[in-house]
């Protein structure tokens, strides 16, 4: 999408520099002309927030972990004493521990954003994969996270999912042996996940680059899901336009993320995690972090162990299938009115298993569990796929510009540079 | 000359048996690299030593009542159990069973009173409820697990709810009526 290197280097140095290594280009032609679609509205902000996210949740937790220990008999206290006598230690691990959840707030935004707007449509499919990826080693990252401060919900949150893999017939029983380095979970368990909670948001980086890599080759998605088809017409440079939006959502993101730290920082988390792994007594209520309760909610709906976690799988993995279970060929759902209806079921569906995932394993619970598990999947597996061959879209916009300033003005391309301030497309 | 012509002839060179050559060992070099990453996740020996067999005293448990312990970090149950809890549990139709077992099978012959289990449910592994006095045991007087709802009954047999199998018993042997040995 972006055309040849418009970056000319001023400085003596900026030259010879980019003689030998052209980084200072790269970032020019990535992050400040970079073209984007005029019309992206602000929950095209979230990947810029994501991004700040991962660097400030590495930063607080290397810091944290040079205070923690990683020792079943001393994670806990030396978690006590982050909170108590390391000087600011509270603030970090709050940081640290509500950072997860807005990650999580973040992601969900970004991954229902693509949704709606079908960013994973060709030619996006191998952005949206790798997301999918991310959104795994996310998921990955934060339970193994949750597991060291060895409280009571971080033990049994630890036991309840590596338990899941027994349910694979033949090896399973092995594979949790060697999960655990043990008969149970205890201190190898407790030392390996640290290793690895602390090795896997590098990949996570590693991978966001990709992501990034594969956004800037085909350009972003846009409100409208029209192609940019003039540069000039269509698209504004990233600096100072988007720079400033992502900026200033930034900022209003923090300020809600601030709030949770300093005035309700557990509001969170469980009260249980406060009380050290006791590997006799199971919480009477366990429950995941909220994150992960939607997926919790369909492991409990199905009565079979190796279904029920087949299918918990499924509810991920079917994300990445997306690009081809979607059959319609227009991309934004502003333009197809019963998929935007589906899509806000949908949306209403995770939220209720979500709820559901933290009601205890009753009546009415498991059955409503069934009902919204059941919805789940249709919409991935009924209602894209059918969708795209009975639905009559709405007319397209003519272009981006024609979109966002009206088909004359749009049609006549006598745009200036200014006109790009124009508000944009908030819709949906 | 000589390699030149047997790539005129489409036959292997040199350079095709070093690729093979270098490539077989390098694959065999890979899984040799492979086993110390993979075994170390293995309990290791000090691991392995604390599961030693364990003795226990059962004289301390009246009828009715069930103790928790812990055998290779894991929980086991030991239950004696009442006339009416065996009673009961001897008298289920096996089919209706999700994992038919009789109760015979699950305790040891003249003993039938101790019902010893390993205590972690075998749907996600938490503690089920029951053995002391005062806990949630469930719609079947046995065990109940508050994470997903498994139902054990009096012989530790699921009976409702997603576990898949019974609570397995853990080897153990009788050296006399009051002392077994787990392990």
């Amino acid at each position: 999408m972006s055309g040849p290197s418009t970056y000319v280097p001023k400085l003596g140095i900026a030259k010879w520099l980019d003689a030998r290594l052209p980084l200072p280009r790269l970032m020019h032609d990535s992050f400040v002309v970079y073209p984007v679609p005029r019309n992206l509205n602000y929950f095209w902000t979230f990947g810029g927030i994501l991004m700040l996210m991962l660097v400030a949740q590495i930063i607080t937790g290397v810091v944290l972990a040079m205070h923690y220990t990683p020792h079943s008999t001393m994670a806990f206290n030396s978690v006590e004493s982050i909170m108590r006598d390391v000087e600011y230690g509270w603030l970090l691990r709050y940081m640290h521990a509500n950072g997860a959840s807005f990650f999580f707030i973040a992601v969900y935004l970004h991954i229902f954003r693509g949704l709606y707007y079908g960013s994973y449509k060709a030619p996006r499919e191998v952005l949206w994969i790798l997301g999918c990826i991310i959104f795994l080693l996310m998921m990955a990252t934060a339970f193994m996270g949750y597991v060291l401060p060895w409280g009571q919900m971080s033990f049994w949150g630890a036991t309840v999912i590596t338990n899941l893999f027994s349910a694979i017939p033949l090896v399973g029983e092995t594979i949790v042996t060697f999960l655990w380095g043990g008969y149970s979970v205890d201190n190898p368990t407790l030392t390996r996940f640290f290793s690895l909670h602390f090795l896997l948001p590098f990949m996570i980086f590693g991978v966001v680059i990709l992501h990034v890599w594969a956004l800037h080759v085909t350009g972003q998605n846009n409100p409208t899901g029209v192609e940019v088809k003039a540069v000039a017409k269509d698209t504004i440079p990233f600096t100072p336009y988007a720079t400033i939006k992502d900026a200033f959502a930034l900022v209003c993101f923090f300020a809600v993320f601030t709030y949770f730290i300093f005035y309700i920082p557990n509001y969170l988390g469980h009260a249980d995690n406060y009380i050290q792994a006791n590997p006799s007594v199971t919480p009477a209520h366990i429950v995941p972090e909220w994150y992960f309760l939607p997926f919790y909610a369909i492991l409990r709906a199905v009565p079979d162990k190796l279904g029920g976690v087949l299918l918990m799988g499924a509810a991920v993995v079917i994300l990445a299938f997306l690009p081809w279970l979607d059959t319609s060929r227009v991309r934004s759902m502003n333009y197809r009115p019963l998929a935007r209806q589906c899509f806000w079921v949908f949306v209403v569906v995770c939220i209720m298993l979500g709820w559901l995932g933290s009601r205890p394993a009753e009546q009415p619970y498991v059955f409503l569990s069934q009902v919204f598990t059941a919805l789940y999947f249709a919409y991935f597996l009924v209602a894209l796929p059918l969708l795209g061959l009975f639905e009559t879209p709405k007319k397209l916009p003519g272009s981006i510009a024609e979109s966002v300033l009206g088909k004359l003005r749009g049609g006549s391309g006598s745009i200036v540079g200014t006109a790009a301030t124009a508000e944009p497309n908030t819709k949906g | 000359m000589a390699e030149a012509k047997s790539m005129q002839a489409g036959e292997p060179t040199r350079r095709d048996m070093l690729f093979l050559a270098t490539g077989a060992l390098g694959a065999v070099g890979a899984i040799g690299l492979a086993v110390p990453f993979v075994r170390q996740l293995a309990p290791n020996a000090q691991t392995i030593a604390a599961g030693a067999p364990i003795e226990v005293d059962l004289a301390p448990i009246a009828e009715g009542q069930g103790i928790k312990l812990f055998w290779r970090g894991k929980l086991i149950f030991v239950r004696n159990r009442t006339k009416a809890e065996i009673e009961q549990a001897a008298k289920v139709n096996l089919a209706s069973l999700p994992d038919p077992q009789a109760d015979s099978e699950r305790v040891k012959a003249g003993q039938e009173q101790w019902l010893v289990l390993y205590g972690s449910c075998t749907h996600l592994g938490c503690i089920p409820g029951g053995s002391a006095a005062g806990e949630v045991r469930g719609e079947f007087n046995g065990w109940f697990c508050p994470c997903h709802g498994s139902h054990y009954d009096t012989s530790g047999r699921i009976r409702k709810g997603p576990a898949p199998v019974n609570l397995p018993v853990p080897p153990y042997a009788f050296l006399s009526d009051s002392k077994i040995r787990i392990g």
